[in-house]
């Protein structure tokens, strides 16, 4: 028997609703300012020093953390809502996103008093800006071939070796990378990787961009050439990096924009389709608006169970394999369900726009952070058929 | 299905227990006669759960109602081949309009969409209600019945009824009902044809969530007996692969019946709020039934297919089930039409809300 599959109907508390009025409040003045254009092609992922600084002041960012570190103690559920609202607008985090998500967390759990002192109120100022680096030119979904070697210096350690696939590196303060310290072995293929913070300001490190073919210039190549780490910047244990995944993934997998990176094409859809659409653009309104609907249930689910101290990982792991496979299909759904939309119709141009723009991206949607034949894998590992 | 209390844990323990002991769905499927379904009939109306939404001032169990659709969910574990679902919707039903409920199994009607029965003022009832489950093993039937315009409940013993018969995939009963001439036990102010039917999609999506956790249990404990090509056919990367899928199949179905369950347990009525909660939870659950009968049956491989086997127990009931109480379909256009009518713009902020 599988383990039973749970969630809990959980609600956003009434102090998330009431964050989330703020946040919408917050979003309305900027668009107004015309500090980001909500329309615009993929400004999520945008990158723009002054809205992060924004956001900052706000509080937004890093909001669960410690006080001391600049952190506002709030609940992950209040946290939810500024990522949702922030999503669905388009609005661009790109410099915070990834420091607010994952690498705070990890510094909180594995840096040593001074570097959390330094870095946590920057990131929490919408200031500091960090990327990944995981995948290389011979190892992406199998992350445990990474062959970017960290050999032992004195102090520290030596980096040589390449990234690949890197958002934001070009902007990114630190990188949190993943780095061979010892072969692997026999018996666990998974040892020998050690986890560190990388300063991308040091000597020995080049940034070349990757153009993608949505127009997008996120993407990077990180290229070390005696790169030297000092040894407080190791993460966690040396060799055993593998074993530091915990429920931070939970959180990374069930989060809003894993199923809401499309979402402006629904939204258009139903503009275009009016109030009152035929038989067959109603049933696919309702249909669609059932799934995210359900999607959203879970992804909520999963992040309150997770702040009741629970560790929903397949359920998670559900959410995000459901979640990016539905954004990546919206798009061919909703343009079936617009294709006999009068061509000089007044919403039909922007709805064509933000169409474009989301079948451009719809491949990416079920590989970054993790592909869906890995996600099944860890689903099916999480039944115990692995 | 939620942070339960512990009148709630008692409650599902009981029906869990009932449930294993006398509805084990592979035993009833070899069984040789019926003599089973009384048993279990006894056993679960002893242990009150028939009644668990008639409160107590009415003789009922008085539990929650997320607590009743607790034990539908467990039901729906069993795949369990009797009216529980019915009479609990008809105990609900007729508190709704404070009437007492009598023992034994009971049923509903209308249970579909656009239909309507009338309250005469002479006192009886007319029309016809198509494919009512279950119906001729019902003693009594709650009906929704227009008095004038307005709404009434009804309680109508079935034997005064004309009854024919229908079937669902399941080969349950699946009744037409003609009520002409038929004066009615009791009746009261009660609820609209429309709300009966929204609690009667919500009461089977909860059935299907708990029949899908079954499925994936029995898919992915198949996986790892069978062997095939010298090993467990779960060791194949495919067959894995499926049964993630079915994995999330079986989570959406639990979470949005689990959500709709809950959204009615903390309302008054059936508002939009919670109209949106029942119709994602009918229409996503009715998809995901389809999808998942389909993983388990591949799993399965052909015994899944013989009578023998208890697969069909389930996925025959998945497949009926999607029908019952307006079909994902029908309810798509009908979430489709609101959400159109009030705009691209109120779209996020009614899904946020929730």
């Amino acid at each position: 028997m599988s383990a039973p599959i749970h969630f809990d109907p959980i609600r956003l508390p009434p102090e998330a609703q009431a964050l989330r009025e703020e946040v919408r409040g917050f979003i309305k003045q900027e668009i107004a300012a015309g500090s980001f254009d909500p329309r615009a092609r993929s400004t999520y992922a945008g990158y723009s020093p002054e809205f992060s600084r924004k956001v900052g002041k706000k509080g937004w960012i890093g909001m669960t953390w410690p006080k001391r570190y600049g952190g506002r103690e709030r609940s992950f559920l209040e946290r939810y809502v500024v990522t949702e609202e922030f999503r669905v607008a388009n609005a661009p985090v790109g410099l915070h996103f990834t420091a607010d998500r994952q690498s705070g967390p990890i510094l909180l759990k594995y840096a040593n008093e001074a570097i959390k002192s330094d870095i946590l109120p920057r990131i929490v100022r919408g200031e500091c800006c960090f990327c990944i680096g995981m995948s290389e030119p011979g190892s992406g979904s199998d992350l445990f071939a990474a062959k970017t070697r960290a050999t032992r210096a004195k102090g520290g350690w030596q980096v040589n070796g390449t990234k690949v696939w890197t958002t934001g590196a070009q902007h990114a303060n630190y990188m949190i990378g993943l780095f061979r310290t010892s072969p692997s072995t026999k018996e666990n293929r998974r040892h020998g990787l050690t986890q560190f913070l990388v300063d991308m300001a040091a000597p020995g490190i080049k940034v070349n961009p990757i153009a993608d073919m949505s127009g997008g210039k996120h993407f990077n190549e990180v290229v070390f050439s005696d790169l030297f780490i000092p040894d407080d910047h190791v993460f966690g244990e040396v060799d055993a990096a593998w074993r530091q995944a915990t429920s931070e993934l939970a959180y990374e997998r069930s989060g809003p924009e894993r199923f809401l990176e499309t979402s402006a094409v629904l939204f258009e859809l139903v503009r275009v389709l009016g109030a009152k659409p035929d038989l067959r653009g109603a049933e696919g309104i309702g249909r669609l608006v059932a799934q995210l609907h359900a999607l959203r249930r879970m992804s909520v689910s999963v992040n309150g169970m997770l702040q009741a101290g629970k560790e929903p990982v397949l359920e998670g792991s559900i959410v995000k394999d459901l979640g990016t496979i539905w954004e990546q299909e919206l798009p061919a759904k909703a343009r079936e369900l617009a294709a006999f939309v009068d061509p000089r119709h007044a919403d039909r141009g922007a709805f064509d726009e933000v169409l474009r723009q989301a079948v451009t991206i719809a491949p990416k949607l079920t590989l970054q952070g993790g592909t869906t034949e890995v996600l099944r894998g860890i689903i099916a590992r999480g039944l115990g058929l692995r | 299905m939620t942070v339960m209390n512990e009148a709630g844990k008692l409650i599902a323990d009981t029906a869990a227990r009932i449930f294993r002991d006398l509805g084990d769905p592979q035993t009833l499927n070899g069984a040789a006669d019926d003599r089973w379904r009384a048993r279990l009939w006894r056993a679960l109306e002893d242990a009150g759960l028939t009644k668990a939404w008639v409160p107590e001032s009415l003789d009922g169990a008085g539990a929650s109602v997320a607590d009743g659709f607790e034990v539908l969910r467990i039901a729906g574990e069993f795949a369990a081949a009797l009216p529980l679902a019915e009479t609990l919707l008809a105990g609900w039903l007729l508190a709704q309009a404070k009437l007492k409920v009598p023992q034994g199994m009971l049923s509903v009607a209308p249970v579909r969409n656009g239909e309507s029965l009338l309250l005469g003022p002479d006192g009886k009832l007319s029309g016809t209600a198509a494919a009512v489950p279950f119906a001729r093993d019902a003693g009594h039937l709650a009906v929704v019945a227009r008095r004038g315009g307005a709404a009434t409940v009804a309680l109508v013993e079935r034997g005064k009824c004309a009854i024919r018969p229908g079937a669902s995939m399941a080969e349950e009963p699946r009744d037409d009902v003609v009520f002409d001439g038929v004066a009615p036990v009791a009746t009261g102010d009660g609820l609209e044809e429309g709300e009966l039917i929204a609690m009667g999609a919500a009461v089977r999506a909860v059935q299907m969530g708990g029949a899908l956790q079954t499925v994936l249990d029995r898919s992915v404990a198949y996986a790892k007996e069978r062997v095939a090509f010298e090993r467990p056919i779960g060791g194949f990367q495919a067959v894995q692969h499926n049964l993630a899928r079915l994995a999330g199949e079986a989570a959406v179905a639990l979470a949005a019946s689990g959500s709709a369950a809950d959204a009615i347990d903390g309302a008054q009525g059936f508002d939009e709020a919670v109209l949106l909660e029942i119709a994602s939870a009918k229409i996503r659950v009715g998809e995901a039934a389809e999808k998942g009968a389909a993983i388990a049956h591949q799993v399965h491989g052909a015994i899944g297919f013989s009578k023998e086997h208890v697969l069909h127990r389930y996925t025959q009931r998945l497949w009926a089930w999607r029908d019952d109480f307006g079909s994902e379909s029908a309810w798509a256009v009908r979430l489709g039409d609101a959400v159109a009518a009030k705009g691209a713009d109120a779209l996020w902020p009614m899904l946020a809300a929730r």
